[in-house]
C-alpha cells in the first residue's frame, strides 16, 4: 500500500519508526527486514570492547586502568553484581584524589558510544569545572562494568563527587549511545535515587556540550544541595523545547 | 515451621515459606542470580508438590518478609478480607489452583479482597501457560478515567511516543502516527529523557494540546517520578495520570525515591484536579521482575513473589493502569524468550486476579536472547488471557529507552486476530474522525498542522 504523502512528512519531525505504511495489518517486507537489520546490529553492539589505547590517546589526560570482577561478557551479562565490584588487584592503582572530581569511562552494554563520546565530553566538562573552582581526578577507565562501580572507585579516591559515564543498552536507532551518572559522596551501596542520569548523549541526541552544560548545572545544585538523586531536581531552565 | 517432600528417594527440606515459593518457581536468571532458586530440576518439583499441599491459610500466618520490617507486609496483612477469602479458606494451594480454573468472573471478582499477592503468586508457580490464560480470561477488571478500559472483547493500547531529547514535535508526530492505526485509548504516555520539571511541564501541555484539539476521549501521562509529577501539579499543569514506578517490598519503593504515603499525597492531589469525565481512576503504575533484587531489596524472596506484592501496593491507590515492563529489565533477570513469556504470562495472572487493570509491555532489550518470534508469541497469549492493553510504539522500536516494545501495527494485528475493538469512546471517535480508511487516502483525517506539525 502507497503511504499518504502527509502521513510520510511525519518523518521529518523524528527518527521513530513512523509512516512505514500497512501490508494488511503488518508491516511492509522492507520495513520489516529494516528492523531486523538493526536488530543485528544491536546485538553485536552488546558484545562490542572498548579500544582502551585509542580512548587514552583521545583523553589526552592521565588515566588508570580498571576492571569489574566479572570476567567476560557472558559473566558480566548474567551478574551484574561482579560488574559492581572492583576487581581486587585493581584497587591498589588507583590514586587517591580527596575532594576531586572524579570520571569513569566504563564500557557498560556498549563500546561504541564511549570510544568517540566520552572524550569529547570529558573536553567539554573539564575546563567549566576546573572554572567553578573543582578540582579534577585522573581519569578511571572501567571494564566490563556497570555504573555502581564508580562508588568504590570514588570512594577508594576519596572523591567528592563521581560521573559514570556508560554505555547505554544498544537500541535498535542507536548503538552508539552514552549515559552520565552524577553521584555525590560516592561510596558502596549507594542507590539509583541517589543518583541524577543524563542520557541519550550521542550524535543526533544530547551533544557532549549540552551534556557538559547540564553536568555543571547538576554539580553546581548538587553541592548548594548537599545531595545528588531524587532530592535533586533537574530545574535547569530547557530553552529548546517548542510550545 | 519448615516444609518438606521426597522425589526419586531424595527427601528436599524448605525451611521456612519464602524459601519453599523460591524453590517452586520455574526457572530464571534472576532468582539463580539471587541464589534462591532450586538447585535441581527435582528440587523444583518437590518444592511445587510441597506448595500444592499448603493450605491457603497457611498464608495469613507467615509473612514471606516480616510485618514490623516492611510497610508492604502490613497493608497486605492489614488490608485482608476474611470474609472474602471465606470461599478459599479450607482450600490447599492445589486445591486452588483447580478452583480457580473452573471459576465464573463473578466468583473471581469477589474473591479478591481476600486473597494476598503471596497467594496468588503460589498458584501461579503451579500453573502452566495454559492456566494462567485460562483463569486470567475470566477475571473482569474496569477502570475509568475519559474512557472505560478493561471492558470484555476489547484490547486498549497505551501510544508511546518517546524522543530522545523530548523534542515536542519528535513526540507529536509519533502521536499522529500511533492515532492513526488506532493507538493511544489507554493513554498517551510519553517516557521523559530526563526528569526534568520544565521539560515534564513543556510535555503535558503539548499532550493536552493534542488531546484537546482532536478531541481524543483518552488520557494522558509524562512517565516522570512522582515527585516531579506534583510539583507539575503545584505549578497548575495539567496532569490526568500520576505515574510511578512501584515494587514489592518497602526497600525497592526507597529506592525507587517513594513510600506508601507519598503516593496516597500524590493520588490526593491528582484527584482534587477533578479532570477525569467518566471516572476517577488516575494513577499509572509500572512494576517488574527483578527489581527488588537490583535494589538489593528482596528479602530473600524469589523475584515473582515479591513482583505480585507490588501489586498489593498498586491496588492500593485504584490505578487506571497497571503493566509490568516484563522483558525490560534485562537477561540478569529474565534471560531469554522463553522465561520473558512465562513471566509475562504470571505477572498478568496475578494482577488481574487481585483486581488490577493489568497490561503487559510484550518487550525485550538487546542484551537478551530474545526477538520478534517471542514477542509475537506473548502477544498473542496475552491477547487470548484479556489483556487489559499493551504498548504502541512506532515501528516497535523507542528510539529514547533503546528497547523493542510492541507497535502499533501490532496493535492492529491482536485486534483483528481475536476480533477485538479498542475502548468504546475511542472506538466511536475513530469512527467519528474516519480513521480506519485513513491508510489508502490522500488525505489525512487528523490534520498534522492542528498540532504543529508544518
Amino acid at each position: 500500500m502507497t503511504v499518504p504523502t502527509p502521513w510520510v512528512e511525519l518523518r521529518r519531525f523524528t527518527a521513530a519508526r513512523v509512516a512505514l505504511g500497512r501490508a494488511g495489518h503488518g508491516l511492509p517486507t522492507a520495513a520489516h527486514l529494516d528492523f531486523q537489520e538493526a536488530h543485528a546490529r544491536a546485538r553485536d553492539a552488546v558484545h562490542s570492547t572498548l579500544d582502551l589505547d585509542a580512548l587514552e590517546a583521545a583523553l589526552g589526560l592521565p588515566a588508570i586502568r580498571v576492571a569489574s570482577q566479572a570476567a567476560d561478557r557472558r559473566g558480566y551479562l548474567l551478574r551484574p553484581d561482579l560488574g559492581r565490584r572492583l576487581h581486587e588487584a585493581d584497587r591498589a592503582r588507583l590514586p587517591p584524589a580527596p575532594g576531586a572530581f572524579l570520571f569513569v569511562v566504563a564500557d557498560g552494554l556498549s563500546a561504541i558510544g564511549v570510544q568517540s563520546g566520552a572524550p569529547a565530553l570529558i573536553a567539554a566538562a573539564v575546563p567549566l569545572l576546573r572554572r567553578a573552582g573543582l578540582a579534577i581526578a585522573p581519569v578511571v577507565l572501567a571494564s566490563q562494568a556497570r555504573v555502581a562501580l564508580g562508588d568504590e572507585i570514588g570512594e577508594a579516591m576519596g572523591a567528592a563527587m563521581v560521573a559514570v559515564l556508560i554505555g547505554e543498552r544498544p537500541g535498535l536507532s542507536a548503538t552508539d549511545s552514552l549515559g552520565l551518572y552524577l553521584t555525590l559522596g560516592p561510596r558502596r551501596g549507594r542507590t539509583d535515587a541517589e543518583r541524577n542520569c543524563i542520557s541519550n548523549i550521542r550524535p543526533g541526541g544530547l551533544s557532549p556540550a549540552a551534556a557538559a552544560e547540564k553536568l555543571l548545572w547538576l554539580t553546581g545544585a548538587a553541592l548548594q544541595l548537599g545531595a545528588t538523586g531524587v532530592a535533586l531536581k533537574d530545574e535547569q531552565p530547557s530553552g529548546t523545547l517548542l510550545p | 515451621m519448615g516444609f518438606a517432600h521426597a522425589v526419586g528417594g531424595t527427601r528436599y527440606l524448605f525451611p521456612d515459606l519464602r524459601t519453599l515459593l523460591a524453590r517452586a518457581t520455574p526457572l530464571r536468571s534472576g532468582d539463580v542470580l539471587a541464589g534462591v532458586a532450586a538447585e535441581t530440576a527435582q528440587e523444583r518439583v518437590a518444592a511445587q508438590r510441597a506448595l500444592a499441599d499448603l493450605p491457603l491459610r497457611h498464608f495469613l500466618s507467615e509473612a514471606v518478609i516480616p510485618y514490623e520490617a516492611d510497610e508492604v507486609t502490613r497493608l497486605i496483612l492489614d488490608r485482608h478480607d476474611a470474609a472474602a477469602f471465606a470461599p478459599v479458606a479450607h482450600l490447599t494451594v492445589g486445591g486452588f489452583r483447580d478452583w480457580l480454573l473452573a471459576a465464573e468472573p463473578e466468583a473471581l471478582a469477589a474473591l479478591r479482597p481476600g486473597l494476598t499477592p503471596e497467594m496468588a503468586a503460589g498458584v501461579s508457580k503451579i500453573m502452566r501457560l495454559q492456566d494462567l490464560v485460562a483463569v486470567a480470561a475470566r477475571c473482569r477488571v474496569t477502570s475509568r478515567f475519559r474512557n472505560t478500559l478493561g471492558l470484555p472483547g476489547r484490547l486498549s493500547l497505551r501510544l508511546q511516543p518517546n524522543d530522545p531529547v523530548d523534542d515536542p514535535r519528535g513526540v507529536a508526530a509519533a502521536i499522529l502516527d500511533g492515532l492513526l492505526l488506532g493507538s493511544g485509548d489507554a493513554v498517551i504516555g510519553v517516557n521523559p529523557a530526563t526528569d526534568n520539571l520544565d521539560t515534564t511541564i513543556r510535555l503535558l501541555e503539548l499532550l493536552d494540546a493534542v488531546r484537546d484539539r482532536y478531541a481524543i476521549p483518552t488520557q494522558s501521562c509524562v512517565l516522570a517520578h512522582v515527585t516531579t509529577s506534583l510539583l507539575a501539579m503545584e505549578r497548575g499543569a495539567p496532569v490526568d495520570l500520576v505515574f510511578q514506578s512501584i515494587g514489592g517490598t518497602e526497600g525497592v519503593n526507597r529506592s525507587f525515591g517513594v513510600t506508601l504515603s507519598l503516593l496516597r499525597e500524590a493520588q490526593e492531589a491528582a484527584l482534587a484536579l477533578g479532570r477525569g469525565t467518566v471516572g476517577t481512576d488516575c494513577m499509572y503504575f509500572e512494576t517488574g521482575q527483578g527489581s527488588a533484587l537490583s535494589a538489593e531489596a528482596h528479602h530473600g524472596c524469589d523475584q515473582q513473589t515479591i513482583e505480585a506484592r507490588a501489586y498489593a501496593v498498586a491496588r492500593e491507590f485504584a490505578p487506571l493502569l497497571v503493566n509490568s515492563v516484563v522483558g525490560f529489565i534485562g537477561p540478569e533477570y529474565l534471560f531469554d524468550g522463553k522465561q520473558i513469556t512465562r513471566a509475562g504470562l504470571e505477572d498478568h495472572f496475578c494482577g488481574k486476579l487481585l483486581g488490577l487493570p493489568m497490561g503487559v509491555d510484550v518487550c525485550y532489550t538487546n542484551h537478551a536472547e530474545a526477538d520478534q518470534d517471542d514477542m509475537d508469541a506473548l502477544l498473542t497469549l496475552l491477547g487470548v488471557a484479556g489483556v487489559t492493553y499493551v504498548m504502541g510504539v512506532p515501528g516497535a522500536d523507542d528510539v529514547m529507552l533503546a528497547y523493542q516494545s510492541t507497535s502499533f501495527h501490532d496493535g492492529l494485528y491482536l485486534r483483528a486476530a481475536l476480533g477485538r475493538k479498542p475502548a468504546p469512546e475511542f472506538e466511536a471517535w475513530m469512527e467519528r474522525m474516519g480513521i480506519e480508511a485513513a491508510s489508502g487516502a490522500g488525505q489525512l483525517p487528523l490534520a498534522p498542522a492542528l498540532i504543529g506539525l508544518q
